[in-house]
């Protein structure tokens, strides 16, 4: 499987159908066997500001940007500055720009990529119901090989419902797009796609959101915030097909609270947040650890602090997961590094919230939840929520009862017999509040004994590779680190790859194993105050050779970036 | 709801714990969770079909002192404890407690929203005018010039709002206020507001015994309204913002839809998929 890939750049102002064009080209790749990751970078306002959009496509999955764009289209030049540090050009990129847009901004011809001035507007007008978008896309079809049929094909599907004049528009556009770049230099043809794999398109978003699904997860509560809104969006119809619901609540203190109602009465039950909406979260968080209800709590985490950068990637949420919770409070803390495994952490981390009757913290972020992916389709897995729950008519019910697990069994209202009052006081083991120094001792033990006695399984860490020169992270930084792993693999450096899926509780004996002759530790976060560095230094015993490679965001950590930092250290 | 016959119907003792309240002598909860006991066995219900939502206070401790389902959440919150429960658990008869800080003050944004919402709860509020779990604040329905707590040993100088007039035009379905001081009318009310769908607001004067000490008044100054139930909303809000606040009787009687979502599959999961499929 050739691993060439090809990294797409369209930019133009808002309304100018820059996502449009870019989406039918993902599909149509996917369309012709082929794999890809787009992204999209857009100006604050809703209607009318700049839009770029970012493609990688190859042959082979893809699970992060490029170091370099190979070509760009920019249908025009409004406030392309604002992307200009993302977009990273070179002399062997290729810039396609409208001869009548005025001269190109300095800092892309700085660059020194191949300039061609195409006369897009020209063609445009040409067309009947011309759209420059669709002129664009056959641009971008002409120089990447897709044929003109799937292309076609795809917009004929998005089209359809405007009527055959436009439809008809956007194949004559797209018909002369592919004529614009007729002959032009073949660097950005794209292997032929040969996967016959069942393949899905999908954001790290609308995977979250099919992980709570597929968990048992019958009831939603949230507040819409950047970047997570998209998972309640895909909830809203999709719980209800499958008989539960999704509530919009008034703010993020109403939503994390009616999950907990919910799940105490019985059903798996689940939000999504970002990071002022978690920080708004955390004091019934709490409630849910000292009332040992199971809840699930998806973080897309974005730039911080405060209000921060809220359309950008960070993984500055780590600290506040970890440690936001006011007293001794264990909770679960979990992390997907990828678009498919925000699904299988999602749905992971509801089996867990469930068999621990804890809530768990899932960390996703904006680079993940709002990028789509065409790649295999993601396994079944076997986790469903496994709830111990007492049975009916029990006699002598004890709710917290201290067992050899730590996990007592949880009488769902409506059973005779299980009546009892779930209390953030502190309580004895019938639940009734207590001050007592042994029922503190006792019950701290069990909230903490429970998380700590469960076997995780193979799916704390991914671990790639035995080299004694080791990367390891987590989050969306492992798309970049795992393709530097193999780029360093190919020139004869022999590595190794951890990335952590469950952060707490921390894996001491595991950890151990899984860094058993590393003589060199590379590090890799997002964040501006190392904050996963100080928290493997407070858990872990780390080697003694170990470098740090931590940016906070908005720019994405690329693979050269990290490639770079191994080559420094072989 | 009906009792099922070959179900033992309960009696209100049966309703309640052997937990001993930690409440003063004279304290007017003990007379509000008689009556709620009492309403329990005339709606004919079993324990475990029951839940008692509370948030944080001294009247918000009553969960513990019934043998039903309960959740003593934190301050505040409540209400959204037993709107998630509720909507997820339809069969369930869900009541609210707490006071008139954790409701109005903290808790202020979401009783807004739980009346408006219109989910078939029941919210029993006992209004004391005052904190008195942390000893003696002012509350949002304290008089401005009571000068008796330390934070403000002014006063607050800040006016006391209508708690019943902002359930009404919040969209709460039942409005109605009692007083303590009369456990068998309050037992009629909360039964009725239960039976009745949609939010029941139920205000009741229940007096703080240690740090208003003043309103063993309300034995003399709390009357029947002179008023009919009304299903008026113009009416009712005017009537209530006349009132003086000490008026009881049930108030309001509305007929708004109830949010009650169907929870009801029609697809499997592999059908979720399919909009994924390339």
């Amino acid at each position: 499987m050739s691993d060439q890939t090809v990294s797409i750049a369209i930019t133009g102002a808002g309304g100018a159908g820059v996502m449009t064009a870019a989406q039918m080209l993902l599909d149509a790749a996917a369309s012709a066997g082929l794999y890809g990751l787009m992204a999209r970078s857009s100006g604050p306002q809703i209607r009318g500001g700049e839009v770029a959009a970012f493609l990688r496509l190859g042959a082979r999955p893809i699970e992060c940007v490029d170091d370099r764009f190979d070509v760009m289209v920019a249908l025009d030049w409004l406030n392309v500055e604002r992307f200009a540090a993302e977009i990273v050009l070179d002399a062997e990129s290729l810039v396609l720009c409208d001869q009548d847009a005025g001269e190109p901004p300095p800092r892309i011809t700085a660059t020194g990529a191949c300039l061609t001035a195409l006369p897009l507007q020209e063609t445009v007008k040409s067309l009947e119901g011309g759209r420059l978008n669709m002129v664009g896309l056959g641009v971008l079809a002409g120089l990447t090989g897709l044929p003109e049929e799937i292309v076609g094909e795809v917009a004929a599907k998005a089209l359809k419902k405007r009527g055959p004049a436009v439809l008809d528009a956007g194949l004559a556009g797209i018909r002369a797009g592919i004529g614009l770049v007729e002959g032009m230099a073949g660097s950005c043809r794209l292997a032929a796609g040969t996967s016959t794999a069942a393949r899905w398109n999908f954001s790290g978003n609308e995977a979250a959101g099919l992980g709570a699904v597929r968990g048992g997860v019958r009831f939603v509560a949230a507040y819409p915030i950047t970047p997570a809104t998209e998972i309640l969006e895909w909830l809203a119809p999709n719980l209800e097909k499958v008989g539960g619901v999704l509530v919009q609540a008034e703010d993020e203190l109403a939503s994390i609270n009616m999950i907990i109602g919910s799940s105490f009465g019985g059903t798996p039950s689940l939000t999504a947040t970002s990071g002022p909406g978690l920080a708004l979260m955390m004091e019934s968080i709490g409630l849910a650890v000292s009332s040992e209800t199971p809840i699930v709590v998806v973080n897309v985490m974005r730039g911080g602090p405060s209000t921060g950068i809220p359309t950008k990637s960070e993984q500055s949420d780590l600290n506040i997961a970890l440690y936001g919770l006011h007293g001794d409070a264990p909770h679960v803390v979990t992390a997907a590094h990828s678009i498919a495994d925000c699904q299988f952490t999602t749905q992971w981390s509801v089996h867990l919230a469930e068999q621990l009757q804890v809530p768990v913290i899932v960390l996703t972020d904006q680079s993940l939840g709002q990028s789509r992916a065409v790649l295999d389709r993601p396994a079944d897995l076997a986790f469903i929520s496994r709830r111990e729950t007492a049975a009916a008519s029990v006699t002598d019910y004890r709710r917290y009862a201290l067992t050899a697990s730590g996990v007592s069994a949880m009488a769902i209202p409506g059973t005779p017999g299980g009546e009892y009052v779930a209390d953030g006081l502190e309580h004895a083991i019938s639940g009734r509040p207590s001050s007592a120094a042994e029922d503190h001792a006792a019950q701290l033990d069990k909230r903490a004994r429970k998380l700590e006695l469960f076997d995780y399984g193979q799916h704390w860490a991914n671990i790639e590779g035995d080299g004694p020169l080791c990367v390891l992270t987590w989050g969306s930084c492992a798309g970049p680190a795992r393709e530097a792993c193999a780029r360093a693999k190919a020139i004869g450096i022999a590595t190794r790859l951890i990335v952590l899926r469950l952060l707490a509780p921390a894996q001491e004996k595991q950890f151990a194993a899984a860094i058993d002759g590393v003589d060199r530790l590379l590090i890799v976060e997002q964040s501006h105050s190392k904050q996963f560095y100080r928290y493997l230094r407070a858990y872990y015993d780390l080697p003694g050779n170990v470098r740090l490679f931590s940016r906070p965001g908005p720019l994405p950590i690329r693979p050269g970036e990290v490639l770079e930092h191994m080559k420094a250290w072989s | 709801m009906t009792a099922l016959p070959d179900k033992t119907a309960l009696t209100a003792a049966s309703f309640k714990s052997d937990y001993r309240p930690v409440w003063c002598p004279g304290c007017g909860h003990y007379s509000v969770l008689s009556s709620l006991t009492k309403a329990l066995a005339e709606l004919g219900l079993q324990r475990e079909e029951v839940a008692v939502v509370s948030g944080i206070g001294c009247s918000s401790r009553i969960p513990a002192y019934t043998s039903v389902y309960g959740f003593h959440s934190v301050h505040g919150r409540a209400l959204p404890v037993a709107t998630g429960l509720k909507v997820s658990r339809p069969d369930l008869t869900v009541i609210v407690t707490g006071g008139d800080g954790d409701g109005y003050s903290i808790g202020g944004n979401h009783f807004l929203h739980a009346c408006r919402r219109n989910v078939d709860l029941t919210y029993v509020v006992m209004d004391n005018q005052v904190y008195g779990m942390t000893k003696g604040q002012a509350s949002p329905t304290t008089p401005a010039d009571w000068d008796k707590s330390k934070l403000t040993p002014r006063g607050t100088g800040v006016s006391p709002f209508h708690p019943l007039a902002v359930a009404l035009a919040a969209g709460a379905n039942f409005i109605a206020r009692c007083y303590a001081g009369d456990p068998n009318g309050t037992a009629r009310v909360i039964t009725e507001a239960v039976r009745h769908p949609g939010f029941s607001m139920v205000q009741v004067l229940s007096q703080c015994v240690t740090y208003q000490p003043g309103q063993k008044e309300w034995k003399t100054t709390v009357r029947k309204a002179d008023v009919t139930t009304t299903s008026d909303v113009e009416l009712a809000a005017r009537w209530l913002m006349a009132d003086d606040g000490l008026s009881t009787g049930i108030l309001y009687l509305g007929n708004r839809p109830v949010y009650r979502p169907e929870l009801r599959a029609s697809a499997s999961l592999e059908d979720l998929e399919t909009a994924f499929r390339v």
